[in-house]
C-alpha cells in the first residue's frame, strides 16, 4: 500500500487567465475517490513546494453518479471524479478541466450551452398544464419502456460533447446529448405530435448533418446511452421529413 | 386593486422548487428561479426506490384512505391529518400528471404504470421508474420548466446562493439578497412572494445520504430572520446505507420491497464467506422479531433494529457496524431491470456485484421530517385542505413560503419510503397554487417599498462576506464542519439520551466560538467557494442546535425520536384484547396526551427558544399503537 497519494491538477483562477498546473500529495487512505481526495485537500491546501495555496476548485453534487456534476478529465479519461476510485487510477492521479467547455476556475467549467441545445431541440413533451385531467397518457410497452429508460438517464454531464470532435469552439453543432433527448421525446405517445418540430431544430445549422460518425460519444457516456443509435434515427427522419416538408407543405 | 405583474421568487429548484415554479408560471406570473447549480443537479435526482399514490392496480382494494392511515401511522400520529389526507387523495391524480410528462415508468406486461411494495404498508402502491425514480420526476419537471423558460415566463439564476430574505416595515417578506457565486455580487431581487424549497439538511452530520448541497443553510437563513422551525428532532436515518467515508450511498429500500433480506450470521464475530453460510446458521432479525412486515418494517424500527443487533448485541458481520442486505437469492435480470440503478452504484463503490454477492450496510442519516413551520387553511367539509389557498405553505413570515423537504408538513416523527418523492411534488404544487393565490389577493407592490430597506439589508450581507474574508484566525472551515458532523454522528443519532444530548449543546456552543476565528486560504474574489461555504458551516451549526435541543427537550420515544430512558415497549408476546396490551395502550394514551405536540423552534441570540403547538387528529383517532409485529 502507498504511503502517498500524489495529484497534479491543471489550474486556472479566472476564465482569461493562463492555466497553470499544481502538485500535491495527501495521505492514503484506502476508498478514496477523485472528489474525496478534493475535499481532504481543502483542510489543509499545501502544494508539493510547502506552499499553502487556495483550494482547488471543482463541482460536485451527488457524489453517486447521477447527478452530472463532477465531470473532469482524470488521466485523460473524462468521466465523473466521485466514481474515480483511487485505488484504480496510475499516479501521479492528473485532473483536467473538460476542454470543450470555457473554464470558470480549475475543474469547474460552465455547461450552460448543454442546457442551452435542449431548449433548441424542444426537449420536453407538451402538457396542457400541471393540473389533473384525471387520465393517464397512453400505455407504453415494457419493451419501448427499456428503449427509453435508457436515453431518460442522461445527466447532461458532458462526457460525449468532450469526445466529439465535431463538437467544439469553432462549431455550432449541438452535440450528442441533445440529439439523443429529441430522440427520446418524439417516442413518447404524445410527445411526438411535435416530431417535426424536434426534427427541424435538427436540421439547420449545427444540426444532424454535423455528425462526423466519430462514434466516441456511445463508449464515453457512464449510462451507456445508445447515443449513435438515435443519431442514426433521427438522421434518417430528418431526411424522410426533408421530404415531406417538400411536398407536402 | 391587485398588483400588476408580480415578482415572484423562487429558491431551490428540487422537485419542490420546480413544480411550484410551474404552476406559478401556468397562472401567468412571472418567476425568478434561484439554484446554487443547474437545477437538474438537484438531490430530487438522488431518489430512488419510487413515489406513493394508491391506483390499486395489483387487485388489492388499496385506497386513499389506506394511503393516509398507514402515513399517519407510520409518522407516529404526529403529523396535521387534513395536509396528509389531501396529499394521499391527490396523489394518483399528479402521478397523472407526471405520466403526461413523459416520466419512464417501468411498465407491466399489458403496458400499465408498475407498482411495487415499499416499507410500513401492506398494498402495493409505489410507482417507480428502475431504481431512479427521483431522478426522472425531477428531469420531467426540469423539462416542463425549461418550456416555460423558453415562453419567457421563468427566468433561471443558477449558480446564485441565496443569503437571506428582506421584511419591509410590516415584518412582510418583500425579497431576497443573493450572491453570485461565480462574480461573488451580492444583489437585491425584490419580491412579492418567495418560496424557499433548498431541501435537506444531511450535511449537518456530515456523513449522510444527501448531495454535498443539501446543508439546511437556506432554511436557517429564514429562521435566523424570524421563521418558525418545528420539529427539527426528527431526523429519519435509512437502515439500508453503505459505509464510505466521503458518504454514506442510500440502498433504495425497494431492494427489501422487492424481496430482499437482512440478515447476520448466528455465530458472533463469523467471518466466513457469507455464501458458504447456510440458510440455518443465518439471522434473519427483522423478519423474526416482526413477522407481518418483516423486512419491510418502516425505517425508524428497522434502523433501531440494526443498531441492537451491532452496538448493543454486537452480531454485525465480523462484530462491526454492517449487516447483509441480500438479493442473491433474487433472479439478476428482474433485479437489473427492476433495481439496476442501485445495483450500478453498489457495483461503482463496493466493487462487489449485489446479484452474486450479498451487500454490507448499516444505518445513515437520510432525511429531516421536521422543517420550517407553515400553515394550512382546513376546509371544514372535507377535513382536507381548502384548495387553493394563500394559507397553505406559507411561513410565519408573511409573504414566505416553503415546501418539498425543506418544510415540516407531511411526515411526522418517521417518514414512510416513497412518500418524500410524493410530499416534495405535492407541495410544490400546492404551494404553487397558494402562491398565485396570494399574489392576487395582494394590493400594493414592492415597487412601493422604500429603497433603504433593500440596501441596509445589502450592506449587511457584504459585511458578513466582509468580515469572512479579513479573518487572520486559524480555523479552517472545512475541519470545524468535519467535527460538526462528528459531533451530531455521535451524540444526537438514532438512539438518544440526555446526557449525550447536553454534551451535543455544548459542543455546538464550541463550534459557534471557534467559528469566530476563521482563516479562508482562499480571499479572491472570483469562484471563492470557501467564503460561501463557511458562511454554511456557520449557518449549519445554528440549525444542529435547533435539532439537539427539540430533542434534548422531547422526553419521549416517537417515530425516529428514541431516548430509551423513556421507552414503553409493547408487551412481548402479548396483542389487543389481552390485559397486559390494553395497560400498554392506556400507558401509550396517555403519553400522547403529554407529548403529541408539534415541536416549534424559534431563534434568539442565547439559542432556539421550544413551544408546543396541538397537533389536528381529527380524521384518524389516536388510538392504535405501532406494532409491526
Amino acid at each position: 500500500m502507498p504511503d502517498v497519494i500524489r495529484l497534479k491538477v491543471k489550474r486556472q483562477d479566472q476564465p482569461d487567465a493562463k492555466p497553470y498546473w499544481e502538485e500535491f500529495e495527501l495521505p492514503y487512505r484506502p476508498q478514496h475517490n477523485v472528489i474525496s481526495l478534493l475535499m481532504a485537500l481543502r483542510e489543509k491546501p499545501v502544494n508539493i513546494k510547502g506552499e499553502r495555496v487556495a483550494p482547488v476548485v471543482y463541482e460536485v453534487g451527488c457524489m453517486e453518479e447521477v447527478c452530472g456534476a463532477c465531470t473532469m478529465i482524470i488521466n485523460g479519461q473524462v468521466r465523473q471524479a466521485c466514481s474515480a476510485l483511487v485505488d484504480q487510477l496510475e499516479q501521479p492521479i492528473v485532473l483536467e478541466p473538460m476542454s470543450k467547455f470555457q473554464v470558470i476556475r480549475d475543474l469547474m467549467v460552465n455547461r450552460q450551452p448543454m442546457f442551452d441545445a435542449l431548449r433548441q431541440v424542444h426537449a420536453w413533451v407538451d402538457i396542457d398544464g400541471g393540473y389533473d385531467i384525471h387520465v393517464h397518457a397512453p400505455r407504453i410497452s415494457p419493451q419501448a419502456w427499456e428503449h427509453n429508460y435508457n436515453f431518460a438517464r442522461c445527466m447532461t454531464c458532458g462526457c460525449c460533447m468532450e469526445v466529439c470532435p465535431q463538437y467544439n469552439s469553432k462549431s455550432k453543432f449541438v452535440g450528442p446529448a441533445p440529439i439523443g433527448q429529441a430522440w427520446l421525446f418524439s417516442n413518447h405517445p404524445t410527445g411526438k405530435y411535435y416530431k417535426a418540430a424536434r426534427l427541424h431544430s435538427l436540421m439547420g445549422v449545427g444540426g444532424i448533418t454535423d455528425c462526423g460518425n466519430a462514434q466516441n460519444c456511445i463508449e464515453a457516456c457512464p449510462k451507456d446511452i445508445k447515443l449513435t443509435d438515435a443519431i442514426a434515427k433521427i438522421s434518417r427522419d430528418t431526411t424522410i421529413q426533408m421530404v415531406k416538408d417538400l411536398f407536402l407543405s | 386593486m391587485a398588483i400588476k405583474k408580480p415578482q415572484i421568487i423562487v429558491i431551490g429548484g428540487g422537485l419542490g422548487g420546480l413544480w411550484a415554479t410551474i404552476r406559478i408560471a401556468e397562472a401567468g406570473n412571472h418567476v425568478k428561479l434561484f439554484s446554487l447549480f443547474q437545477v437538474k443537479r438537484s438531490h430530487s435526482a438522488c431518489a430512488q426506490g419510487g413515489i406513493n399514490a394508491c391506483l390499486d392496480t395489483k387487485g388489492q382494494k388499496d385506497s386513499t384512505w389506506q394511503h393516509f392511515v398507514d402515513t399517519i401511522k407510520g409518522g407516529a400520529y404526529l403529523a396535521n391529518q387534513p395536509p396528509v389526507l389531501s396529499m394521499c387523495e391527490d396523489a394518483p391524480g399528479l402521478i397523472r400528471t407526471f405520466d403526461r410528462m413523459g416520466v419512464t415508468w417501468s411498465r407491466t406486461p399489458e403496458g400499465i404504470m408498475d407498482l411495487r411494495l415499499f416499507g410500513g404498508v401492506k398494498n402495493k402502491r409505489t410507482c417507480f421508474a428502475g431504481a431512479t425514480t427521483g431522478q426522472q420526476l425531477l428531469y420531467a419537471c426540469d423539462e416542463q420548466v425549461r418550456k416555460h423558460e423558453e415562453a419567457g415566463l421563468v427566468e433561471k439564476f443558477e449558480w446564485w446562493e441565496f443569503l437571506g430574505i428582506i421584511m419591509d416595515g410590516q415584518g412582510r417578506c418583500r425579497g431576497i439578497t443573493a450572491i453570485n457565486l461565480h462574480t461573488m455580487e451580492t444583489r437585491v431581487f425584490k419580491a412579492d412572494a418567495v418560496v424557499v424549497a433548498t431541501g435537506g439538511l444531511g450535511l449537518i452530520y456530515g456523513k449522510s445520504t444527501n448531495s454535498t448541497n443539501s446543508t439546511g443553510a437556506a432554511a436557517s437563513r429564514v429562521y435566523q430572520q424570524g421563521a418558525k422551525f418545528m420539529n427539527g428532532e426528527f431526523i429519519q436515518f435509512h437502515p439500508t446505507g453503505m459505509p464510505g467515508d466521503d458518504k454514506n450511498r442510500l440502498m433504495s429500500e425497494a431492494a427489501r420491497g422487492e424481496g430482499g433480506r437482512i440478515w447476520v450470521p448466528k455465530q458472533k464475530g463469523d467471518t466466513r464467506d457469507p455464501l458458504t453460510i447456510p440458510e440455518g446458521e443465518r439471522w434473519y432479525f427483522l423478519e423474526e422479531w416482526y413477522p407481518a412486515y418483516g423486512n419491510t418494517v418502516p425505517r425508524d424500527v428497522a434502523s433501531r433494529a440494526l443498531y441492537k443487533v451491532c452496538k448493543e448485541l454486537g452480531m454485525g458481520i465480523g462484530g462491526g457496524d454492517l449487516v447483509y442486505l441480500d438479493l442473491t437469492h433474487l433472479d439478476s435480470k428482474f433485479l437489473r431491470s427492476r433495481l439496476g440503478g442501485i445495483m450500478e452504484i453498489y457495483e461503482k463503490f463496493a466493487g462487489s456485484d449485489p446479484t452474486q454477492i450479498p451487500m454490507m450496510i448499516y444505518p445513515a442519516v437520510h432525511y429531516s421530517m421536521g422543517g420550517l413551520w407553515v400553515d394550512f387553511e382546513k376546509d371544514p367539509e372535507t377535513n382536507a385542505l381548502k384548495q387553493p389557498s394563500p394559507r397553505n405553505h406559507q411561513c410565519s413570515i408573511p409573504g414566505l413560503f416553503s415546501c418539498g423537504e425543506c418544510d415540516g408538513t407531511y411526515h411526522g416523527a418517521n417518514r414512510l419510503g416513497a412518500n418524500s418523492l410524493l410530499s416534495a411534488s405535492y407541495s410544490g404544487r400546492v404551494v404553487g397554487e397558494s402562491v398565485a393565490a396570494y399574489v392576487k389577493g395582494l394590493t400594493d407592490s414592492v415597487e412601493n417599498v422604500p429603497e433603504e430597506i433593500f440596501s441596509k439589508e445589502k450592506n449587511r450581507q457584504d459585511g458578513i462576506n466582509q468580515d469572512i474574508l479579513a479573518g487572520k484566525g486559524d480555523e479552517n472551515p472545512y475541519i470545524l464542519h468535519r467535527e460538526l458532523g462528528e459531533l451530531m454522528r455521535d451524540k444526537v443519532s438514532i438512539i438518544r439520551s440526555n446526557e449525550g444530548l447536553d454534551a451535543a449543546l455544548d459542543g455546538l456552543q464550541e463550534l459557534k466560538a471557534r467559528f469566530q476565528n476563521i482563516n479562508l486560504d482562499d480571499t479572491r474574489g472570483w469562484t471563492n467557494l470557501p467564503l460561501t461555504y463557511t458562511r454554511q458551516v456557520h449557518d449549519m451549526i445554528i440549525l444542529a442546535e435547533v435539532i439537539a435541543k427539540g430533542a434534548r427537550l422531547r422526553d419521549e420515544c416517537r417515530g425516529s425520536h428514541w431516548k430509551p430512558e423513556f421507552e414503553m415497549s409493547i408487551p412481548e408476546g402479548k396483542f389487543p384484547g389481552d390485559p397486559e396490551f390494553e395497560e400498554y395502550r392506556a400507558k401509550w394514551k396517555a403519553n400522547n396526551e403529554t407529548w403529541l405536540k408539534t415541536t416549534v423552534a424559534e431563534h434568539s441570540e442565547s439559542g432556539p427558544q421550544i413551544s408546543y403547538e396541538k397537533v389536528d387528529t381529527s380524521m384518524l383517532p389516536v388510538e392504535q399503537p405501532r406494532d409491526y409485529r
